[in-house]
């Protein structure tokens, strides 16, 4: 019941902080969105060249470091990594290209429902069919392989980075990239930003907090915990937004308005997520997740962060991101192959033969120790 | 009376709670899992607890001991 609690109570601080953000400069129904933050940072040091999604967002550090300083004040700052490190990168990547398809990450998603956006509804059923996808995998024997104790660098190397392209972004250096228009130009003071992202990043670390996780556990689990911070945001958001006037429910907010920083290519919409969803999954966390577990030292999860960084990248450079008005050519065949290259990876790590000699499970008995391995 | 060892140390979210899941079919009268992260413990603990199985935490250093019993 105390997890339940503390998840509704990070899942309401989740849902105002996006809407005072919003309030405050951010791009409409994205208070918070880990791809779309990632894809503005990529384009602020010049990874890609898409005009209007370039900014270095503070909330990012915030989020990292939020995570890091609590994950070290409770003693579960621990660096750890080596589990398929490769795979990780290539699939945080893939999960990027999906988001961006869709216009958003699995938060964002969220929070595009909470602004009364419909097309984040067919998102949500995409993202839904993608975690089945995932589970059904993990049910077989998924497995990305263990873990394994590193050095504090590999545990603190996001968040230095994060830290000095904040610097970067105080000193006003003039060869980082800043849109003059677009979602990249509208952007929360930076210490508002920062702020948020420290507390979301702490009360995320706290609860382990994951969109994906939410919805998977009650697939695997019967388990509604971590579903309750992701209602929890929907439910608070969308009271904001309709207390501030920001709730336009509809496909469209009129005949020629459309909802904001997303389209209505429905297939594509779902398709997007079905590849977040499926991606999040085999990685173990949405994208929100794997920024909070690089914070905590997971370099699993900070090579993750890198690989949507790069996805994010390739998004841009080949016009494979969606705009206001759909998902163009390059974006479709993106799509279909993000996705295929997910299920592969998915086949080979549950099917595949596996290396690893040492049982996973032991039977000891009062007299001999039999030995069994999980099927 | 055997117990059955899982051995989940270095596995991520959610794969603890699905080998223990996995264990816990065969109903042996008592089990010991092993995990080194707080997550895995909570996970592992909150499944187990909501299946009706009694579970005691034992850490030691880095990693802890889940002792499950019906």
């Amino acid at each position: 019941m105390k997890e339940k609690r503390n998840l509704l109570i990070a899942g309401g601080i989740v849902g105002a902080a996006s809407v005072v953000l919003v309030l405050l400069g951010n791009p409409a129904n994205m208070g918070f969105c880990i791809a779309c933050f990632l894809r503005d940072i990529a384009g602020g040091i010049g990874l890609h060249r898409a005009e209007i999604v370039q900014y270095i967002r503070p909330e990012i550090l915030g989020l990292v470091a939020g995570a890091f300083i609590l994950s070290v004040i409770r003693g579960e700052f621990k660096p750890r990594g080596g589990s398929s490190p490769v795979t990780r990168f290539i699939l945080g990547a893939c999960v990027m290209i999906g988001a961006l398809v869709f216009l958003g990450c699995p938060l964002r998603m969220v929070l595009r429902i909470a602004g009364g956006d419909f097309n984040a509804l067919v998102g949500l059923a995409g993202f839904v069919a993608g975690i089945l996808c995932g589970t059904f995998f993990l049910n077989k024997g998924f497995s990305l392989k263990r873990t394994y104790k590193q050095t504090v660098v590999e545990g603190v190397a996001v968040t230095g980075i994060q830290i000095g392209l904040f610097i970067l972004l105080l000193s006003g250096a003039s060869f980082l990239f800043f849109s003059q228009s677009g979602p990249g130009s509208m952007h929360a003071p930076i210490l508002v930003a920062l702020a948020a992202g420290l507390i979301v990043g702490a009360v995320s670390q706290r609860t382990r907090l994951c969109m994906a996780g939410g919805i998977r556990d009650l697939f695997l689990f019967r388990d509604w915990t971590l579903l309750c911070g992701f209602i929890a945001i929907f439910v608070v958001a969308f009271l904001g937004n309709l207390l501030l006037g920001q709730f336009h429910p509809g496909f469209m907010i009129d005949a020629e308005t459309a909802q904001p920083v997303a389209h209505t290519d429905g297939l594509w919409n779902f398709i997007g997520m079905l590849a977040v969803g499926f991606g999040s999954v085999l990685l173990g966390g949405c994208p929100l997740r794997q920024l909070i577990l690089a914070g905590e030292g997971n370099s699993d999860s900070a090579i993750t962060v890198l690989g949507m960084v790069v996805g994010a990248a390739i998004s841009h450079n080949f016009s494979l991101a969606s705009s206001g008005t759909g998902t163009g050519a390059n974006g479709k065949v993106g799509a279909i192959v993000v996705l295929a290259i997910i299920l592969v990876i998915a086949c080979i790590n549950t099917f595949g033969k596996s290396k690893e000699s040492a049982p996973e499970t032991v039977v000891v008995s009062g007299v001999k120790t039999e030995e069994a391995k999980l099927s | 009376m055997s117990k059955i060892v899982v051995d989940a140390r270095g596995r991520a979210c959610p794969e603890p709670v699905l080998m223990t899941k996995k264990a816990l079919q065969d109903r042996s009268a008592s089990y010991e899992v092993l995990v080194d992260n707080q997550t895995a413990v909570e996970n592992v603990t909150r499944f187990a607890t909501n299946h009706g199985w009694h579970l005691e935490v034992i850490s030691q250093g880095d990693e802890f001991h889940l002792m499950i019993t019906g």
